[in-house]
């Protein structure tokens, strides 16, 4: 008998970096700025930006996962804010199943395109993203319309209810990413997506169901960016085509900071939560010193996200020798 | 049909724009029967085993399986039906742990649907215990060795109830330690009764491993028949296409250890070049006006020892001295500076470029010095095109000719005389006349001859035996990576070199 490989389970440093950083960071903040940033409103404030972010992101990491990217989810969510303002007229039930339905349809165009027409997510996404924008427009009547959901609305009340501290969003991402977890690493579907990204060729002579999982991941991202858009929409008792622009770029930087390759394959959606917490704990720390525009968040993204790539790189280098 | 045959290929034909791929072929795999299938370059292997898994229809004859006709839709529904392949390269996800590998898209599951991961990782600890394997089967694939790898590929592919396995040179990239747990798994399978179809270029696995052989040359059925009964020399002789009598009375047989003496030092050394496992401790030393042919089956790490010399591959030892120059690590830029140039075996994917004209594709390599600040004279340009064009007969209707409208003998004269725009110390030419007419072929040879003659150091390979025979002033024979032998002056005939091989 011989005897391969290394038995004991090793250090992970890819996947460990982003929580590392984390607790460094929030370690660092109360340190520094005391019950301002570490008390229970201001992380309750956090939690909450954060859910948004995280929902877009659990998506995000599926479609990464499986090789592929997608743009179109900063679009998606000024869409679906849109169309929930303006289904809200008919009742709750319609102001969440109109966004969530046109964007299941997104969803399934963006994934048959890529899937099964093979045309590049960059480039199917990308129009998914002018598209949905246009749309998201139009129905607002070139924004001069604002629909405004009324008070009294289901929705408007479940959107902003609180329990236990935390908002009613902040609840449904945790829900939705656990569902996520189980999804990714627990069932099949879940595997041929990693084994999509790692090596098309190999999961097809495999027999794997390449297409299908290339065409899920995308309805996958772009319903959760809905659900995402109708918690916006109720928060904010409004829907807005303008809002969203960028959110895909910090989606991604979020998922690539939680130690995912940008090439698929190899990944986690627990380094996900913490690449999205990271990048919004760092943007409230600079929002609490008052000196500092919040256009030094950004700054310390792009850094941590080059950094991140870079030990990303050095260590598939390692992996290859 | 054989009664006993699990698989029988019967008179199979394949056509491909121009070429009979397969000419009347026939194959019996029987049960427990590990069967090599050996042959060349271009010789059939892949298109039958494309035929057999269902990649290819067969424009004639028919497979039968089990006792019935088959045209498997392609390799899934063969495996489905159990025949499985193995691939040279390993065909897994290398970022999944092993037994996520073992059981992709068959993973077993709960009652709810959900991955039962404890008892995959049991299976997969046992299974591969089947192999005499043991390893941490949570371990990430790519982090293993290859020889791990390829096994637990196969361990996949036997997974599925397999009657036939096909494995396409599944040796190709390991270590001697690796083939040897192969070549047990392979005994393996004999004992369960299950057909193996052993492609390979390493004779020493033919006859450890295997009970027949089949030899294919030209599409051709050249030989089969049982390994115990078969002649090394000869099947060397059938691989290559030499008719191993009339080498005998023809060739020389006097091996001659006295070295060439050429006058001054070699204008290009190398020295102890290794790149484990396909090359193993190469020397090579080229004079001036010398051609220095290389020999050997395919994989025998011909090209591999040139693109070392040329820095167009890595190397794990070994130093390359060129005009003086000794370096370590090599790229072609540095190589070409060092007054070498390589004229590579696959001219499409690594030499021309189809869409330019002949004028651009012969300067591409000269352009650093033909160009004062990057600006390029036109005129001086114009000059050296013209001049090779004519002294190569490049037959062109002009240089602005795009050059994937030449044949391929002219497209290599093209490539030649890129090589030649920079006036190397010595030229590596890898294949110069393979898949090229006869005129151009003995027009290239020609050439060849005339380069050395005017001082050029030439490194030849060529699977043409007599082409290395002829036109070689001394020949390294490599075998499995290594120097088997090599010949000198009258030593260098066609049987010598099969004799090396053979040895």
């Amino acid at each position: 008998m011989t005897t391969f490989g290394l038995a004991v389970p090793r250090w992970r440093v890819d996947r460990a970096g982003a929580p590392i950083v984390l607790g460094l960071v929030v370690l660092a903040g109360a340190a520094v700025f005391g019950g301002s940033f570490a008390g229970g409103q201001n992380l309750g404030n956090i939690a909450l930006d954060a859910s948004y972010l995280l929902l877009i992101a659990t998506g995000m990491t599926f479609v990464i996962l499986s090789g592929g990217i997608d743009l179109s989810v900063g679009s998606l969510l000024a869409l679906s804010g849109v169309l929930t303002a303006y289904g809200a007229r008919w009742g709750t039930l319609t102001a969440v199943a109109l966004p969530l339905a046109v964007c299941a349809v997104f969803g399934v165009v963006n994934g048959l395109l890529i899937g099964r027409a093979r045309i590049a997510p960059f480039i199917v996404t990308l129009a998914a993203l002018l598209f949905a924008r246009g749309f998201a427009f139009a129905v607002a009547d070139e924004g001069n319309r604002v629909y405004i959901i009324p008070a009294g609305l289901t929705l408007t009340r479940l959107g902003q209810a609180r329990w236990l501290g935390l908002g009613a969003p902040v609840w449904l991402a945790l829900a939705v990413f656990a569902g996520g977890l189980v999804l990714l690493n627990l069932t099949r579907f879940g595997q041929a997506t990693f084994a999509v990204g790692d090596n098309q060729e190999a999961a097809e002579l495999m027999g794997l169901p390449v297409a299908r999982v290339r065409v899920l991941v995308y309805v996958i991202s772009a319903v959760l960016t809905g659900v995402a858009g109708v918690l916006v929409a109720a928060q904010t008792q409004s829907g807005l085509p303008t809002i969203g622009e960028g959110r895909e770029l910090e989606a991604i930087a979020a998922v690539v900071i939680g130690g995912t390759l940008l090439s698929g394959g190899a990944g986690s959606l627990s380094g996900t939560l913490a690449g999205v917490l990271l990048l919004k704990v760092i943007q409230n720390l600079i929002n609490q010193v008052g000196t500092l525009t919040a256009y030094y968040q950004q700054v310390v993204s792009g850094t941590f996200l080059v950094v991140v790539v870079l030990i990303q790189l050095r260590l598939a280098r390692r992996r290859r020798v | 049909m054989t009664p006993d045959a699990t698989l029988e290929v019967r008179e199979v034909r394949k056509h491909f724009a121009g070429v009979q791929a397969l000419d009347n072929v026939d194959l019996i795999l029987r049960p427990g029967e590990v069967h090599a299938l050996v042959g060349e370059n271009g010789a059939g292997k892949s298109t039958l085993i494309k035929l057999i898994t269902g990649v290819h229809r067969p424009d004639g004859g028919a497979v039968h399986y089990r006792g019935a006709p088959v045209a498997f839709s392609g390799p899934r529904e063969a495996q489905a039906a159990g025949i499985s392949t193995i691939y040279q390269e390993v065909n897994l996800v290398p970022q999944r742990s092993v037994a996520g590998n073992l059981f992709l898209g068959r993973e077993p599951v709960n009652r709810f649907g959900l991955i039962d991961r404890r008892r995959m990782h049991r299976e997969a600890r046992d299974i591969l215990a089947r192999y005499g394997i043991t390893v941490d089967v949570r371990s990430r694939l790519g982090e293993l060795g290859l020889g791990v790898q390829q096994m637990v590929a196969v361990a996949r592919a036997l997974a599925t109830d397999a009657h036939v396995v096909i494995m396409d040179e599944p040796t190709s990239s390991l270590e001697p330690r690796e083939v040897d747990l192969l070549l047990d798994v392979v005994d393996l399978l004999r004992q369960r009764q299950v057909a193996v179809l052993y492609v390979t270029h390493k004779l020493d696995e033919v006859f450890r491993a295997c009970e027949r052989v089949t030899v294919l040359r030209d599409g051709r059925l050249a030989h089969t028949g049982e390994v115990a009964a078969t002649d090394r020399l000869r099947l060397v002789a059938t691989m290559l296409g030499r008719d191993v009598d009339f080498v005998r009375r023809h060739g020389a047989t006097t091996f001659t250890d006295e070295h060439r003496t050429a006058a001054g030092p070699p204008v290009l050394r190398a020295e102890g070049l290794t790149r484990a496992p396909r090359l193993r401790d190469v020397s090579l030393d080229v004079h001036a006006g010398e051609v220095v042919g290389l020999a050997g089956l395919l994989g025998s790490g011909r090209t591999e020892t040139v693109k070392a010399v040329f820095g167009a591959a890595p190397v794990d030892a070994g130093t390359v001295t060129v005009g003086g120059l000794r370096k370590k690590r090599w790229d072609p830029a540095a190589a070409i500076r060092g007054g070498l140039a390589m004229v590579p075996e696959d001219r499409k994917a690594e030499g021309v470029i189809p869409e330019l004209s002949v004028r651009d594709n012969i300067v591409l390599a000269a352009l650093p010095r033909l160009s004062v600040a990057g600006f390029v004279s036109e005129r001086r340009r114009a000059q050296l095109v013209d001049t090779f064009v004519e002294r190569l007969r490049i037959k062109v209707a002009s240089p602005a000719q795009k050059v994937r409208e030449l044949s391929g003998g002219n497209q290599q004269k093209v490539l030649l005389a890129r090589m030649l725009c920079l006036h190397p110390k010595v030229l590596i030419l890898d294949e110069p006349t393979r898949g090229i007419d006869v005129g151009a072929k003995a027009e290239i040879q020609a050439l060849i001859d005339d380069l050395a003659e005017q001082g050029l150091g030439v490194v030849l390979i060529s699977s043409d035996l007599e082409e290395v025979v002829e036109g070689a002033d001394r020949v390294l024979v490599l075998r499995d990576g290594a120097v088997a032998g090599v010949l000198h002056g009258d030593g260098i005939t066609e049987e010598a070199v099969m004799r090396v091989i053979a040895s």
